[in-house]
């Protein structure tokens, strides 16, 4: 399918209806969806304190609510991720706690608590292996958690160097480097060059390096981890580059370079920025809509460019919070997450 | 707590003559009417008509936000057509300590009085306060705003400063 033919549309495929107020965050089982086989598995969270489980019926096609994560968190549940292998699902709360939960199939239960943080959690990420998990809060600090034996869970570092609340943390794909982004409007990366674990902040991206003027929401990065984008209360999308074949030799930590800045498009925050396997970035904002972006391939001197795919306006009757691209190859299902309550599943699908 | 007032003599303004509000033009009952700047300015309860309504008050003083110039009919914006709301409020001091506050309180009135398909920004009037800029993104960052409304203690605060629903 060539994306620059513009005909190219997003196709809702069904309203996800169940939570009670704003729902935050959705996060696609990463096994699920890549087996043939395996019905998709979809997690989302909410400002009614709960966390829902949807999959979809292999005969029907449908969706429906397997499970209700309740009666842990004890104030919203601002985000989820799963465990690379599938089996755990983190959720960050405002309580102060992120929770991690085993999924038996049928069931989840909440096997432990991770305590620690001052005040509200907003994030969680697992690594590549799933050997570790970060979280962040509004303590401005971030959290290394070590995954060991047993269902324990050790503080592994607390990292400091943020000067207001960490909007989110995310692993990179394929490394053990960390990025967090805030309300002090920048982007720090955090790496342990011995790999003795003593994690450092190895670059900030600030406004003085063509950074964010705002707020940054969220990161993301493309398949193969040598790009990055991130979003902001600025109104714009940055795309940042690195050499990573010079990190994954192991010769020294390649610093990231900001590539392009996505100015014009958006007109309210954007909370919301995924890049998809095939290389489409979507983005959701406080104006309701969508927007898709892919690169132009237009080679000039001043670096990549992109240009928008196509924008569904009122994709939601309020704030889009979150958009996530589901992993498996092909299918091109986006999950999207909004104030006015709803999970809204997605294909983006060539016009007939 | 605070020890002794922030703002210990306000000045506090006559109410302003209440302008007429135009008729609509159409007579059909079913056509929604739209929104307007000076409904905005009733919702957040300058209206001394109504003797349920308590205006919503200074966190400091028994008098309304209106009486103190705090928020005037000139400083609501609305776009009923593109679901916009945008007040600009003027703290009564330049280090007044309770501006966050009375934002928290502006928007939360707006959040449970306008449908909820209107986006809601609040400021503080440039030059109105000492830390202009801090103020406007806290006050306009939802998330904060979420975290803050589910402590009990600053929803008190704000419960006290607005009308009580019935």
């Amino acid at each position: 399918m060539d994306l620059m033919e513009k005909n190219l549309e997003l196709v809702e495929i069904q309203k996800l209806e169940g939570h009670t107020d704003r729902v935050w965050s959705v996060a696609w089982n990463p096994v699920s969806s890549q087996a043939d086989g395996v019905s998709p598995i979809l997690a989302s969270c909410s400002g009614d304190n709960t966390v829902r489980i949807w999959e979809q019926s292999s005969l029907s096609r449908s969706w429906t609510c397997k499970t209700v994560l309740e009666e842990t968190h004890t104030r919203t549940v601002r985000s989820c991720a799963w465990s690379p292998s599938g089996q755990l699902l983190a959720t960050a709360s405002f309580d102060g706690t992120t929770g991690i939960w085993k999924n038996y199939g049928s069931e989840f239960d909440c096997i432990s608590t991770l305590e620690g943080h001052e005040n509200e959690v907003k994030s969680v990420s697992w690594n590549a292996s799933g050997s570790h998990l970060a979280t962040c809060s509004r303590d401005k600090s971030v959290w290394i958690w070590e995954v060991l034996e047993g269902n324990e869970y050790d503080c592994a570092a607390v990292l400091t160097g943020h000067t207001q609340d960490v909007k989110m943390v995310q692993w990179h794909p394929t490394m053990d480097v960390l990025f967090s982004c805030s309300y002090d409007n920048t982007i720090k990366v955090w790496w342990s060059e011995d790999d003795d674990g003593e994690y450092q902040c190895v670059q900030t991206l600030g406004e003085s390096n063509n950074g964010h003027s705002s707020t940054v929401w969220s990161i993301s990065f493309n398949a193969a981890g040598d790009k990055m984008v991130t979003c902001s209360d600025d109104l714009t999308l940055k795309i940042w580059g690195t050499d990573i074949a010079r990190m994954q030799s192991g010769e020294d930590y390649a610093p990231w370079i900001h590539l392009c800045t996505l100015s014009g498009y958006h007109d309210r925050t954007i909370y919301s920025a995924h890049w998809s396997r095939d290389d489409i970035i979507a983005s959701g904002a406080g104006d309701n809509a969508i927007r898709l972006f892919v690169d132009s391939k237009d080679d000039s001197v001043d670096g990549p460019s992109y240009n928008l795919l196509l924008k569904k306006n009122k994709a939601h009757e309020n704030d889009v919070n979150s958009v996530q691209w589901s992993p498996g190859e092909g299918n091109r299902l986006l999950a999207s997450a909004s104030d006015d309550g709803m999970v809204k599943i997605w294909q983006l699908a060539t016009k007939p | 707590m605070v020890t002794g007032l922030i703002n210990e003599n306000p000045i506090i303004y006559p109410k302003k003559e209440r302008r007429l509000r135009t008729d609509s033009s159409t007579t059909d009952e079913f056509t929604p009417e739209p929104i307007d700047q000076l409904e905005i300015f009733d919702i957040l309860n300058f209206g001394n008509c109504n003797p349920f309504v308590v205006d919503i008050k200074d966190p400091e003083h028994p008098n309304t936000l209106e009486d103190l110039r705090v928020v005037t009919e000139d400083s609501v914006e609305v776009d009923d057509e593109n679901s916009y709301v945008r007040v600009t409020f003027t703290p009564t001091v330049e280090h007044c300590s309770m501006a966050t506050v009375i934002g928290l309180c502006v928007r939360v009135k707006l959040l449970r009085s306008l449908p909820s398909r209107y986006k809601i920004d609040i400021r503080v009037a440039p030059g109105s306060h000492a830390t202009e800029d801090a103020l406007n993104k806290q006050l306009n960052d939802k998330e904060r705003v979420a975290a803050a409304l589910e402590n009990p203690n600053l929803v008190e605060m704000v419960d006290e400063c607005l009308p009580s629903e019935e």
